[in-house]
């Protein structure tokens, strides 16, 4: 038991759960109904659970799941990708383009999504194209589609912010009948769920680790590193496509413009506070959703503090700065010194005092 | 494997220096800039006919000349700093409501201005460099945090109405002997206004200090091989930390001079300016990757970027969203011209890249 | 300190955890010579130049230096540069974006401003006296690296340096390349420079060098003059055996299996590293490729298994024609690889012992058929057990393990995938002496059971107990093949000194 329960101190999520922890009880501390949940009726008529805790939950589930996405790449990449909001809005714009063409009923949403995801993928193997093949820089490659995408998106829907009605869409974007939990939190279980499968049942999570982590060494083993790569973008392009369709199901309509604007930063910023290394390598994906809860929950508290919905921005600032500077390296390193000291252990050579003094290779 | 290039000049025959890569990209991008615009002369005439319009780019968009300047200077040493744009906006806000609500001079406000940008400048530097954190994060969370300050400073949009200041921002330089004839028939001169002036002292300066001071060629070094500036005995902390300052301080600037064009401060200024600036650079002939660059790229990638969506509306595609999309191809071209002409400069013949692309396609046979 | 003497270097000691690099190694440098410091791996000629340098502190010992009346004790690279001991390294620490004169004055001095005009001159001048073909002006990338090369060593010299260190500067040079920095070098040393001149291409130390300090396994073997010392001797000293000490070796008969289809065979196979060469093994035969380092042994290889472009040639598996493009295609026809470079291009260093161990089957079941943990766990805890790997546990990220450990963690990701021809490169390298038997017999054990193994070791009498088939190269050629009675150290090390050359 004890050695489980070091492993799990040392494991990467120990920070970002911290983390949450706190935040949690800073708002129990101000206000101890804070994560109270109420039973009450919506204006559909369902019964429905309400609550803080729903409210965060609900609305992180498009970061959480694009969060996913955002890990894979950063891990095989070695970098970010900027245009995940454009690619969902281009995602977003052709499920509404095929919706309302049609009645709209099971079949025709299924379709839809589908069309979606094509298109999502397309895009996303451009990106990936970009940096597997011409060994351009993520954020360089992805910068294309971040400035192009959304007028893309607005110029499929024909120039216009067009609506689609349907309360088979209030089922996906808000509540099923029945179901009093929001349905996007589902789809974020399942669409979890799924992920959890595919990295037990293929190698994506072991060969997404070593091609970031040393591409010569991978390549040797027989991976194909070029193929990892554009796997990740197009598994990124589907977590947008995805989010494209919960968020329109959600509002109803389809603005390129304001479809989840600045959600990429959001993405990086979840997959940073949830330990990941920015320069790719080992990747938690329970980390990074534990990171974009954060996010949201960050938001909620700000916003039960009174803040304008403006400069709830700041406050985020100060907390990344924060989580990530105590995650830095030289921190961790003055801190395990300092630890070293206080109980008086010898102090060993750390990783990063190696690489300073020169490989010990040529001994 | 040995080298194909032979031993150089022999005495007394003057070869033809090969150019480097810095120059080149940059006498891509100029010559592209001046192509287009006289294609556009030819082509569209009209507006494009108009010295006035020409120098409008200049008057429209000076603050972006200068926030590119500055980030040139941070990627040319292997950085990134996206939170010029946010800085900008904050800058604005902050001397509005100095100059109106405190009775602040100009003086002061330019001050002020300063001061900001020096401040994220220094706390961005000091995280990165010396707590040698990812940049890309700590700028991040320095926009999300001057965006956000914007709006604590003031919810609403303001415009200044500060005698001293709307004099200055109306103050305008007549270039004599050009000009265009107005409606009626009466000469008007084309005219400047007073923020140009700063973006092009901004430019001169950044680029005698990238040209010709220690501190400048310290970045191309540090970008250039970060582990050999070290050992070449360049403090390569310092370095990045400067360029991080000089960012934010050119960030300070930059805000002022948008405040200069447009009187007002509004949290939605600038947005997506660093994006923009990101991509002058590029087509100016900056790399991410760092040791490449120069700010006279830089100001024809403005210039290229902002005719170009003139080029783009002058051709008849006015929906809005054809700016983007042509913006996102022309960013395309430029990165991909980049790439594959200095991929082709490191292997040193054209003929490799035939097989290259062949691969490309049939990649299974291969 | 005698006249002439420009370094001394006493009793100098130094180790890191588990392994002593340097033990009372003397080292005496005179003013204007070329002094060639040669030794095989982990022989200890890097870390006593990084001691020298001031890259790592020493643990015991003295260093003098002409003109300084006490000890000198070298804090860091800079104070080295400061007191005119220079190194030129094998990646050349110069920045290519850079033009050759900025290179050269960059970094140096309190300067505010450029004054381009002045260090162009001033530089133009100092190519001009060095007779090294680039202009000022020219961006460093557009150079050679032969010219990349002397621009370092000309910075080195423009600051004044009494002692330069050449830390393997020919390794990617041409022989017209070689020459032009030969005759540099000369020049330095008739300016009264004193070169040490790290290298492993014997043909070039006796060309240029008048004295050799040979390490091995971190203790001074000897400091000679190069007149004094045949080639065949030298090499006996670096490998450490007498030139008679055959009786205890027992040569691998070979089998005669010339008949039947060789496993592999290779007909003007040739890569982005090598020329083209001819190659072929059978069932169950074990060869080598012997030489000293740098000799062109690992390039072959690797073009063997695909590590690297392949430029030309046929390929020949259980006589079938293959194409083996990437290491995936050689994998597929049963061919495994144990790197030389364990760090590079071995391990990945963040991921368990066990992800490691079984990586390359992984790769070989698919990327739909993952093993479970447990399976995982066993492949891994076979070959832990087997190969006395010495770890925390499964779990624990490779990196944290000792070099040797790590080796024997990649040589069992290669065992485990069962391949019909093994190549182990220096596969005893960096692993303690009992080891280093059971690596040999595994080998013979998979000769016997059918393996065709290449086995490459700096080791020469590993490779006399294993292999019944060395291949010889030297300075990047095929001199010779040798099998059955011709087997011997003798043998080996004329071919490798070349038997028409003479003695020194």
């Amino acid at each position: 038991m004890a050695k489980v329960l070091k492993k799990f101190l040392r494991s990467q999520i120990i920070v970002p759960l911290f983390a949450l922890l706190l935040l949690i009880i800073f708002n129990l501390i101000r206000d101890i109904g804070f994560f109270s949940l109420t039973v009450t009726t919506n204006n559909d008529g369902n019964t429905v659970l309400s609550g803080n805790i729903i409210s965060i939950l609900n609305g992180a589930s498009e970061l959480a799941i694009l969060a996913i996405g955002m890990t894979l790449v950063t891990a095989s990449s070695r970098g970010q990708d900027i245009s995940v909001g454009a690619e969902a809005a281009i995602a977003g714009s052709v499920f509404v383009s095929v919706l309302r063409s049609n009645q709209i009923t099971w079949p025709v949403i299924l379709a839809a999504f589908l069309a979606s995801c094509v298109v999502a993928i397309v895009s996303g193997a451009f990106n990936g194209t970009l940096v597997a093949v011409f060994k351009i820089q993520p954020m360089i490659a992805t910068l294309i589609l971040f400035t192009a995408g959304r007028s893309i998106a607005y110029w499929i829907n024909g120039g216009a912010t067009p609506t689609v009605e349907s309360p088979l869409l209030g089922y996906i974007g808000s509540f099923i009948p029945g179901i009093p939990i929001p349905t996007p939190i589902i789809i974020v279980i399942i669409f979890g769920i799924l992920i959890w499968l595919v990295l037990r049942f293929t190698n994506l999570g072991l060969y997404t680790q070593a091609v970031g982590i040393n591409e010569k060494a991978a390549r040797l083993n027989g991976i194909n590193v070029v193929g990892m790569k554009l796997l990740s973008f197009m598994i990124l392009g589907v977590c947008a496509a995805i989010s494209g369709a919960i968020n329109v199901s959600r509002i109803g309509l389809i603005n390129h413009e304001t479809l989840l604007l600045d959600i990429e930063m959001d993405a990086i910023l979840a997959v940073a506070i949830g330990g990941n290394s920015l320069s790719g390598g080992k990747f938690s994906l329970a980390g990074s959703v534990v990171g974009a809860y954060i996010i949201q929950a960050l938001t909620i508290t700000l916003y039960a503090m009174k803040v304008p919905s403006t400069a709830v921005k700041a406050y985020k600032a100060i907390v990344i700065i924060v989580i990530v500077v105590l995650s830095s390296p030289i921190i961790k390193e003055y801190v395990l010194r300092l630890r070293d000291k206080m109980m008086r252990r010898p102090a060993k050579i750390t990783d990063h005092q190696q690489s300073i003094t020169g490989d010990s290779k040529s001994l | 494997m040995t080298s194909n290039k032979g031993f150089a000049s022999l005495p007394g025959k003057k070869r033809r220096e090969r150019i480097s890569n810095t120059n080149l990209l940059l006498t891509i991008t100029i010559c592209t800039f001046v192509c287009m615009y006289i294609i556009a002369m030819l082509i569209w005439g009209g507006g494009f006919l108009n010295p006035q319009q020409f120098l409008d780019i200049f008057n429209n968009n000076a603050f972006l000349i200068v926030i590119s300047c500055g980030l040139t200077i941070v990627m040319i040493a292997g950085g990134i700093d996206i939170s010029v744009g946010g800085i900008t906006a904050l800058v604005t806000m902050a001397c509005v409501v100095y100059l109106d609500d405190h009775g602040g001079s100009v003086a002061g406000s330019v001050g002020l201005a300063l001061g900001i940008g020096i401040a994220f400048g220094l706390v961005q530097g000091i995280l990165i460099s010396y707590l040698e954190i990812q940049p890309f994060i700590i700028t991040l969370a320095g926009m999300f945090f001057a965006k956000g300050m914007t709006t604590i400073v003031s919810a609403t949009p303001r415009t200044a109405a500060h005698e001293a200041f709307v004099a200055l921002k109306q103050f305008r330089i007549e270039i004599p002997g050009i000009g265009s004839y107005g409606k009626t028939g009466n000469f008007i001169p084309a005219e400047i206004e007073l923020g140009v002036i700063v973006a092009l002292v901004v430019v001169l300066a950044v680029l005698v200090i990238l040209k010709w001071t220690r501190f400048g060629r310290n970045l191309y070094a540090v970008g250039g091989n970060r582990q050999s500036a070290l050992m070449l005995g360049i403090n390569v902390k310092r370095t990045q930390f400067f360029s991080y300052l000089l960012s934010g301080l050119l960030s300070g600037i930059g805000g002022y001079v948008y405040l200069l064009h447009t009187g007002a401060g509004n949290a939605s200024n600038a947005t997506a300016a660093e994006m923009q600036a990101i991509a002058s650079a590029i087509i100016g002939g900056t790399l991410l990757t760092g040791g490449v660059g120069n700010v006279i790229g830089t100001l024809f990638g403005v210039l290229s970027l902002k005719t170009f969506s003139n080029i783009v509306v002058a051709s008849g595609l006015r929906e809005p969203y054809w700016q983007s999309i042509t913006t996102g191809l022309m960013l395309c071209f430029f990165i991909l011209i980049q790439s594959v002409i200095l991929a082709l400069r490191d292997k040193g013949g054209f003929k490799l890249l035939l097989p290259k692309w062949i691969r490309l396609k049939s990649e299974k046979s291969a | 300190m005698q006249k002439d003497v420009v370094l001394s270097m006493r009793k100098i000691c130094k180790a890191f955890p588990g392994v002593r690099a340097l033990q009372n190694v003397d080292f005496t440098l005179l003013k204007g010579e070329i002094h060639a410091l040669m030794g095989e791996n982990g022989a200890g000629k890097s870390t006593l130049i990084k001691v020298l340098t001031g890259v790592y502190p020493k643990d015991s010992g003295q260093i003098f230096l002409a003109g300084i009346n006490k000890e000198i004790n070298v804090k860091s690279p800079q104070e080295a540069q400061n007191l005119g001991i220079s190194t030129v390294y094998q990646e050349i620490a110069l920045c290519p974006n850079l033009t050759v004169a900025e290179n050269i004055f960059i970094g140096r001095g309190n300067y505010r401003f450029v004054n381009w005009r002045s260090i162009e001159k001033k530089t133009t001048e100092i190519l001009e006296k060095l007779n090294i073909p680039a202009r000022a002006t020219q961006q460093l990338a557009t150079c050679s690296i032969a010219v990349q090369q002397m621009v370092a060593i000309a910075r080195a010299v423009d600051m004044d340096c009494k002692v330069l260190i050449l830390d393997e500067p020919t390794s990617s040079l041409d022989e017209q390349e070689v020459a032009k920095l030969f005759s540099l070098m000369r020049e330095l040393k008739s300016r009264g420079v004193s070169i040490i001149f790290i290298t492993h291409f014997l043909d070039q130390v006796y060309e240029i060098c008048d004295r050799i300090t040979v390490l091995r396994n971190g203790e001074l073997v000897g400091e000679y003059e190069i007149k004094d010392l045949p080639r065949v001797q030298l090499i006996s000293k670096m490998m450490g055996k007498e030139l008679d000490d055959i009786s205890t070796l027992h040569n691998r008969p070979l089998r005669t299996e010339a008949d039947t289809t060789p496993v592999f065979e290779a007909f003007g196979l040739s890569s982005t590293a090598t020329k083209a060469f001819d190659f072929k093994i059978h069932k169950g035969e074990v060869n080598g490729f012997t030489g000293l380092l740098g000799s062109g042994r690992s390039e072959s290889v690797r073009a063997i298994f695909g590590a690297d472009k392949i430029t030309g040639g046929t390929v020949r598996v259980n006589g079938k024609n293959v194409k083996i493009s990437k290491p995936k295609d050689a994998m597929k026809h049963g061919i495994g690889y144990l790197p030389e470079d364990r760090k590079l291009d071995g391990i990945i260093e963040d991921l368990s012992v066990r992800e490691n161990i079984i990586l390359a089957l992984q790769v070989m079941k698919g990327f739909f058929r993952p093993f479970s943990k447990a399976e995982a766990e066993a492949f891994a805890d076979e070959y832990v057990k087997l190969l006395g790997i010495k770890t925390a546990s499964l779990d624990t990220p490779i990196k944290s393990l000792s070099g040797g450990n790590q080796q024997k963690a990649i040589l069992a990701r290669w065992l485990l995938t069962n391949p019909q021809y093994l190549i182990l490169d220096e596969p005893t390298r960096g692993i303690d002496v009992g080891t280093k038997v059971e690596i040999q017999k595994l080998v013979l054990k998979l000769a016997e059971e059918g393996v065709s193994v290449t086995f490459i070791s700096s080791e020469i009498e590993e490779m006399l107990r294993t292999c019944s088939r060395l291949i010889v190269m030297r300075d990047r050629k095929i001199v010779g093949e040798l099998k059955g009675e011709d087997m011997t150290q003798a043998r080996i090390m004329h071919t490798i000194a070349g038997e028409a050359a003479n003695n020194g």
